[in-house]
C-alpha cells in the first residue's frame, strides 16, 4: 500500500518560524553577540572547533548561537560548513615543543624544566556556585611575573635520553584522511588518531574511564600536560618555501605507561598521545588513554576482549555526527516501511490465530 | 622591481608569518595610518579556504590529521611586476588583501618605511600581547618548598 508523503511544507515552514522566535527568547534580554560567546564561553568554542574539526573561534561562535547552545548541533554545522572550504594543502606537522604554554603540568616530574605551570585553570577550585557572577562586577587584573620566553622541552625527552620510554621516531609518510576516504580496519595509528581528536568527548571520556576501572587496565599516569599556541606552517608552491599561516591553541597529553617488555623490546615505559584543538584538557587526557589502549597489538599486550581495545568498535562510534544521524533519523517519516510492519504483525497475527483455531477443532 | 636575489626567503618568511598571523584590526589600523593606496591588480581575487593542520603521534612521530583551520589567500601584482602574495588566518578577505599589498611593498623602494610604519610596530603588539601571557603563566608557576620534618625539631 502507498501512502502519501506528500505535505507539510506550510507546517515546517512555521516551525522554522517558532525556532528562530524561541532561539532569540525574550527579546526583553539582550541579544547574545558572537563576540561574548567566543570570549565568555570559549571552552564550548573549543569543542566545537574540535569535534567540528575546523578552527575558526568566530565560526564556532556562530554556530552556538544557531544551535541554540547545543554544541552536537553546532559541530554539525561545522562540519557542513567545513566541506564547502576548498582545501588549500596541509601544514607541515606542528612543532608543539615549541608551544607558548599558558599551561603545563606533570604527574611524574615535580622538577621538570620549565616548572609546573597551573594556567587558567578549574583545578583546585571549589565547584562553588559563584554568585558574584550572577551580578555585573569588573575583574582584577590577573597577577604577572617574568615570563618565560624559552620553549619549554617535553617531558618524555627525560626519560627518552635513558632510554626507559619507547621512541617515537619521526617520519614524513604521509597519514591516512578519514574526511577524505572512508576508513577500514584495522586502522593504523595516525587515522586512529585523527578520529579520536574529533570524537564524542562524552563518547571518549567514557572508553578512557573504562580503562582505568579495570577493562584492559594500562595504568596512565599524566607524563605532561600542556596547552598554548603553536604555530602553523605550510608549503606555498608559488613561493618555494614555507611560512607560518597562522597559530592555534592546542592541549596536549602524553601518558607515560606500565610496560613489561616484550620479546624484543625490554621493560619500559609506553606512551599514549592527546592533542585537540583548543583549550580541552579532559578529551586530551581521555584521548591519550584511550590511544594507549588501542595499541595493544603493535606493544605485543593481549587481547583482553575490552571494549576500549577494540578499534572497530570505538572508531566506529566515536563520531557524534555519524551516531546522532542515524539515531536521529529514526523520527523522521517511515510510514511506508511502517506500513509494511504493520500487514506483516497483522498477518502473523492472523495465521497463528488459525493455527490455534485448527488445533482446538482437532482436539 | 627589486632584484629577488636581494631579498633573502628568510627575510620575506618572517614577514609574511607576521601578517598571517596578527589580528585583522591591528593591521587594518596600521596600514590605514600608514595611508598608501598602490595600483595593482589581481592574479588572484581573495579566496577562503581551508588548510588541513597536522600533528606528530607522540609529539616526535609520525604525522596525522589533527583537523583543518580557515585560511584566506589572494595574489596582487603592482604595475612594475612585483607580485605580492597573502595567506592569513581566517575569512578576512581585506586581511588577505592587505598582507599581499604590503608583502609586494616590502619588494620595493618602499621597503624601508613599510617596515618602520607597519611591520615594527606590528611586531611590537604581537609581542606584547605574547608578553603578557607568559608573564600570567609564569605567574601560575608552583614554587615547591619543602615541609618542615619531625627529625629536623
Amino acid at each position: 500500500m502507498y501512502v502519501a508523503v506528500k505535505g507539510g511544507e506550510k507546517a515546517i515552514e512555521n516551525a522554522h518560524a517558532w525556532l528562530a522566535e524561541e532561539r532569540r527568547g525574550d527579546p526583553g534580554v539582550a541579544e547574545l553577540s558572537l563576540a561574548q560567546i567566543r570570549e565568555q564561553l570559549s571552552l564550548a568554542v573549543n569543542r566545537v572547533m574540535a569535534e567540528g574539526s575546523l578552527y575558526d573561534p568566530d565560526l564556532a561562535a556562530l554556530a552556538i548561537k544557531q544551535a541554540r547552545g547545543d554544541l552536537i548541533e553546532a559541530i554539525f554545522l561545522i562540519r557542513a560548513y567545513r566541506t564547502t572550504l576548498p582545501r588549500f594543502g596541509c601544514s607541515t606537522p606542528v612543532d608543539t615543543g615549541g608551544m607558548a604554554c599558558d599551561r603545563r603540568i606533570s604527574a611524574t616530574f615535580k622538577d621538570a624544566p620549565g616548572g609546573q605551570v597551573l594556567g587558567p585553570t578549574f583545578d583546585y577550585t571549589h565547584r562553588l556556585l559563584d554568585f558574584k557572577l550572577a551580578a555585573d562586577g569588573a575583574v582584577p587584573a590577573a597577577p604577572s611575573a617574568a615570563p618565560r620566553h624559552e620553549p619549554t622541552p617535553h617531558i618524555t625527552e627525560f626519560l627518552k635520553d635513558e632510554g626507559l620510554i619507547q621512541d617515537e621516531p619521526a617520519s614524513d609518510e604521509p597519514p591516512g584522511d578519514l574526511t577524505r576516504e572512508p576508513m577500514e580496519f584495522p586502522a593504523d595509528r595516525p587515522l586512529r588518531l585523527q578520529a579520536l581528536t574529533r570524537g564524542d568527548e562524552g563518547f571518549v571520556l567514557g572508553m578512557a574511564y573504562s580503562t582505568q576501572r579495570g577493562y584492559a587496565r594500562n595504568h596512565a599516569f599524566v607524563g605532561e600536560l600542556r596547552i598554548g599556541t603553536v604555530a602553523v606552517e605550510m608549503e606555498i608552491p608559488e613561493l618555494g618555501f614555507a611560512i607560518e599561516i597562522g597559530e592555534i591553541v592546542l592541549t596536549e597529553c602524553e601518558t607515560v605507561n606500565q610496560f613489561k617488555g616484550s620479546k624484543t623490546e625490554p621493560p619500559q615505559f609506553t606512551r599514549g598521545y592527546g592533542l585537540v584543538f583548543g583549550q580541552s584538557e579532559r578529551k586530551a587526557i581521555a584521548m591519550a588513554l584511550v590511544d594507549r589502549a588501542l595499541r595493544w597489538e603493535e606493544l605485543g599486550e593481549d587481547d583482553l576482549g575490552a571494549p576500549a581495545q577494540d578499534q572497530e568498535f570505538v572508531l566506529s562510534h566515536a563520531d557524534n555526527i555519524q551516531a546522532t544521524g542515524f539515531l536521529e533519523h529514526i523520527k523522521l517519516p517511515h510510514y511506508v516501511d511502517f506500513q509494511s510492519e504493520l500487514e506483516l504483525v497483522r498477518k502473523l497475527r492472523r495465521e497463528a490465530e488459525e493455527r490455534l483455531e485448527a488445533r482446538e477443532a482437532a482436539e | 622591481m627589486a632584484d629577488q636575489t636581494k631579498i633573502a626567503n628568510g627575510d620575506r618568511r618572517a614577514w609574511l608569518g607576521l601578517l598571517a598571523r596578527a589580528p585583522a584590526e591591528a593591521l587594518a589600523a596600521l596600514w590605514s595610518d600608514y595611508g598608501a593606496r598602490p595600483e595593482f591588480q589581481w592574479l588572484r581575487t581573495p579566496e577562503i579556504g581551508g588548510v588541513m593542520v597536522r600533528g606528530r603521534a607522540g609529539g616526535t612521530g609520525a604525522p596525522f590529521n589533527l583537523g583543518e583551520m580557515t585560511v584566506t589567500r589572494c595574489a596582487l601584482v603592482l604595475p612594475d611586476g612585483t607580485e605580492g602574495h597573502g595567506y592569513v588566518q581566517g575569512r578576512d578577505k581585506t586581511h588577505a588583501e592587505t598582507a599581499a599589498l604590503i608583502d609586494a611593498l616590502m619588494q620595493t623602494g618602499d621597503a624601508d618605511a613599510v617596515r618602520a610604519k607597519i611591520l615594527e610596530p606590528l611586531t611590537r603588539q604581537v609581542q606584547a600581547a605574547r608578553s603578557a601571557r607568559a608573564a600570567k603563566a609564569a605567574a601560575t608557576k608552583v614554587e615547591f618548598f619543602t615541609m618542615v620534618r619531625g627529625e629536623d625539631q
